[in-house]
């Protein structure tokens, strides 16, 4: 009695199964979503995004290191030595082409997030007596990546320049990141 | 040759098979989940021990993102699940479905567990698995406890607090035993943090226990409505795709109503003090556990005068006062232990209360002492509640001690159809 | 004999569904129970009723937030209730906050920045409780959820104000109110009828203000509510499809057995 009706609703019964099995899948699928998304940066997180830093007290040729959003940005008020060096290049030399102009506001002022583009270390050089690398600008201690007066990667393993964050001044002593 | 002693797999898909040949879980799955032989008699009841896995999937699920964006500290736990709600992508969505799940887990869990006392699936051989799911349901006791303390409200310092206390009743050494869980004078700092910690352990220690039910259950095979034993091929089907297909139904209407609570009335199972943070120099007004605990809560809370022996010059100094405290202790954790002996207190050859009319009864009744317990529980003790309490907490254990060991011996059972097949046969007959 | 079980089975879901969510308060006190209004986002589909949470922020911003804090909202929040970006911009460089230190190691206040918390009117519990009389005025933010009665206890509370019955008196500072429990509160009557005057010239009566505020208190405390229920309804139908599904496979499989 079994048999006899086999034939005629197995096809039914196997687009039944395979629309529930599927259908589970999809419910299955879109569980997940809501989980592995709540490890995405939170909206107060997201929010909080403006750092503003006093430069009046920066002097010629030194560096200061703010935080923002958690990271760390060097804002170097340039010597006309240092600011000369970033312009005389050669694009073709660097793995990451970018002029001087392309990643500065204020010819003085470089502002940059001081974050090594290889594997996150912060570089050197911020400080006398820190190596400050090849070209005079930092030198990541982690894998040995050289970057200039103008945050560009010239040598060592990393990938590309010292990102430059949003900023905008709001005065001339007065910027703010983000 | 001796290589033919190699396990053969007959799998079609050769990565399923190079694995099977070398760690035969396939064989196992399909041993278990697929050719399984179940009695063909299921009611829907069953379906409730797969629902209750899939919760304690889901609580594990949910409770591992949650646990990501909270900070076990008494100054900022109450805010980190605050800004967990508010702030993190879905994070209202993953706390609502981690706290009406608990409740939900529950809800699946007495089903599951009365539907085994009005079957008798507690009984030989099954008597092991049966001990296992008690202790199951003990741990998700304490689970659900220590949950219920990390928002850091005032229920949850509260309940913290009376619950602890509870400890207190051992005679001699019950304050150092409460001392030592609070990890200071008070519920505080390192109290949130062991409970968190524990919290966080329990449903992995829970998931193994269910192994081993799982494990005991295969063994013995599954009970089944008529309490009566698969004897022929007629009397059973495959797991699968039986039961896989019949879960998957019940457990898509289970669904439903959560989800229908979860999205329209998360707060429905919950009180306004757990939206306050937790003051520990102010108690709230009325206290009360979560639902899942009330009936439990009322059979403490039936015992109010101490009984005192008089040992005088005998053994003691004094007269030996037996402190409401400690009976209401007593009674309430009894009420749970007493669930381990079940299978020795109920020597009925006759597992169904289909076939038990008294037993029936005692087994309706004892459901109604439950719900009696559960609302009791959730009221001031005294007056009529008082009464209903004690007359509840009076039921229940007259239920497990005299009734259920008296019927046992007595009781006129109905006759047994022969087999499962016969019993289906005549159900549908009689339609 | 229809499936006995069956409807066994029935009746002990019923129960557990009827009798497990009970939760009820004895009432000792002459307290009134707050009588239940109809708000439009308590319906199982409702939606927040935008610009009453406008002018409930109003409300707040006018009246509420001399006293209370709303610690866990920011006024980057405020979008959620239509406030264009500018605006709330705006409203924030209000307040002043206090941010630091230095780089002199001073703190030192700046105007708040939408990404900021609400400004408290005081800086922490024991000073809220000098300035008003030793009563601490408790945060607003989960007001709504935190209270037995919800949004009808709060409009009831602040509508409720009333001159003492004969034969009770009321103690110095404080105001009789016929939905407090103990019926003596330390709140001054908050709102009047024309105390406000709305964006659109409008005085607002007392019911208005209050029915206002309440919303406001309500969006407050549950911000995801329309964003849950949009999904919810998505998963019901899904499950809902779902479980005919597998019913109807079941139906099928199980055809030939029995």
């Amino acid at each position: 009695m079994a048999s006899d009706k086999k034939d005629e609703p197995k096809s039914r019964r196997d687009f039944l199964n395979l629309t529930a099995g599927a259908m589970g899948a999809v419910g299955i699928g879109s569980a997940v979503v809501p989980l592995i998304d709540s490890m995405n940066p939170a909206a107060d997180t997201l929010a909080m995004s403006t750092t503003e830093v006093d430069i009046s007290n920066i002097a010629v040729g030194e560096t200061k290191v703010v935080k923002w959003q958690g990271k760390p940005v060097f804002i170097k008020h340039r010597t006309a030595e240092e600011i000369a060096e970033a312009k005389d290049i050669n694009l073709d030399d660097l793995r990451d082409p970018q002029t001087d102009t392309e990643r500065v506001q204020k010819e003085q002022w470089l502002v940059v997030i001081g974050i090594c583009t290889h594997l996150g270390c912060i570089p050197q050089g911020n400080k006398s007596g820190q190596p400050k690398g090849d070209f005079e600008g930092w030198f990541c201690p982690c894998h040995g990546s050289h970057y200039d007066t103008s945050g560009r990667l010239r040598a060592g393993p990393a990938p590309k320049n010292l990102p430059v964050p949003p900023y905008s001044f709001l005065s001339d002593t007065l910027i703010r990141i983000g | 040759m001796t290589a033919s002693k190699k396990p053969k797999s007959d799998f079609k898909n050769p990565v399923v098979k190079w694995v099977d040949e070398r760690l035969p879980i396939f064989t196992m799955m399909e041993k278990e989940y697929g050719a399984y032989p179940t009695p063909k008699n299921f009611n829907y009841l069953w379906n409730f021990g797969a629902i209750a896995m899939v919760m304690l999937m889901l609580m594990i699920a949910t409770g591992i993102f949650l646990a990501m964006n909270y900070t076990p500290h008494i100054d900022m736990a109450f805010n980190s699940v605050e800004r967990m709600t508010r702030d993190v992508n879905y994070g209202w969505l993953l706390r609502y479905l981690h706290m009406n799940g608990a409740s939900f887990f529950f809800i699946a869990v007495y089903i599951h567990i009365y539907r085994g006392l009005y079957y008798g699936s507690y009984k030989k051989p099954r008597e092991l698995l049966w001990i296992f799911g008690v202790l199951i349901f003990l741990l998700m006791m304490a689970t659900a406890f220590m949950g219920y303390a990390l928002p850091w409200s005032q229920m949850s310092g509260w309940g913290v607090n009376v619950i602890t206390n509870l400890f207190s009743a051992i005679p001699f050494v019950g304050d150092s035993i409460v001392t030592w869980l609070w990890g200071g004078p008070a519920v505080g700092n390192p109290t949130l943090n062991r409970f968190y910690a524990l919290h966080y352990l329990l449903p992995f220690v829970i998931f193994a226990v269910i192994f081993l039910h799982v494990w005991a259950l295969h063994i013995s095979g599954s009970g089944n409505p008529t309490g009566i034993e698969p004897k022929t091929e007629k009397d059973t089907v495959p797991f699968h795709p039986y039961y896989t297909i019949k879960d998957t139904f019940g457990l898509g209407v289970f669904m439903f109503i959560f989800m229908a609570v979860v999205f329209y009335a998360p707060l429905a199972l919950t009180h306004s003090d757990h939206f306050k943070q937790f003051d520990s120099m102010v108690t709230p007004e009325h206290i009360v556990p979560e639902w899942y605990f009330l009936p439990f809560y009322a059979i403490l809370k039936s015992f109010t005068s101490d009984i005192t022996i008089p040992l005088t010059g005998y053994m003691f100094d004094n007269a030996l006062v037996f402190t409401a405290k400690l009976q209401g202790v007593i009674a309430m954790f009894g009420s749970i232990l007493i669930l381990f002996v079940l299978p020795w207190l109920d020597t009925s050859p006759v597992r169904s209360a289909r076939y038990r009319p008294l037993y029936r009864i005692s087994v309706y009744l004892l459901l109604l002492s439950m719900i009696v317990l559960g609302y009791a529980g959730s009221q001031p003790a005294e007056g009529l509640m008082l009464t209903l309490s004690r007359l509840g907490t009076g039921y229940y254990f007259m239920h497990f001690i005299v009734i259920v060991p008296f019927l046992s011996k007595h009781e006129k059972t109905l006759p047994v159809p022969k087999s499962i097949n016969d019993s289906v046969i005549q159900a549908k007959g009689s339609k | 004999m229809i499936n006995l079980y069956q409807k066994y089975f029935a009746i002990v879901l019923t129960a557990l569904f009827v009798f497990t969510p009970v939760a009820v308060f004895a009432s000792s006190d002459n307290s009134h129970h707050p009588m239940a209004q109809s708000w439009p986002h308590k319906e199982t589909f409702g939606t927040y009723d935008k610009p009453s949470l406008q002018r409930g922020f109003q409300v707040y911003r006018e009246v509420c937030a001399g006293c209370h804090s709303m610690n866990l909202l920011s006024y980057r929040n405020l979008a959620e209730i239509g406030f264009t970006a500018d605006e709330i911009k705006a409203i924030a460089a209000e307040d002043n906050v206090m941010d630091g230190p230095n780089d002199e190691g001073e703190m030192f206040e700046r105007p708040a920045r939408p990404s900021d918390r609400f400004k408290a009117p005081f800086e922490n519990e024991a000073q809220a409780r000098f300035g008003n009389n030793g009563a601490y005025p408790p945060d607003l933010s989960l007001l709504v959820k935190a209270r037995h009665g919800g949004e009808d206890y709060i409009f009831a509370l602040l509508t409720g104000y009333d001159t003492p019955p004969a034969g009770e008196t009321v103690r110095d500072g404080m105001y009789w109110n016929k939905y407090f429990k103990g019926n003596q509160i330390g709140m001054a009557p908050p709102l009047s009828s024309g105390l406000i005057t709305y964006s659109n010239g409008k005085s607002a009566s007392l019911e208005q203000s209050a029915r206002d505020i309440t919303q406001f208190l309500a969006w407050a405390s549950e911000p995801n509510m329309e964003e849950r229920k949009k999904m919810g309804l998505k998963v019901l139908l899904f499950l809902l499809v779902f479980s005919v599904i597998a019913y109807t496979a079941k139906r099928r499989i199980w055809a030939k057995i029995h």
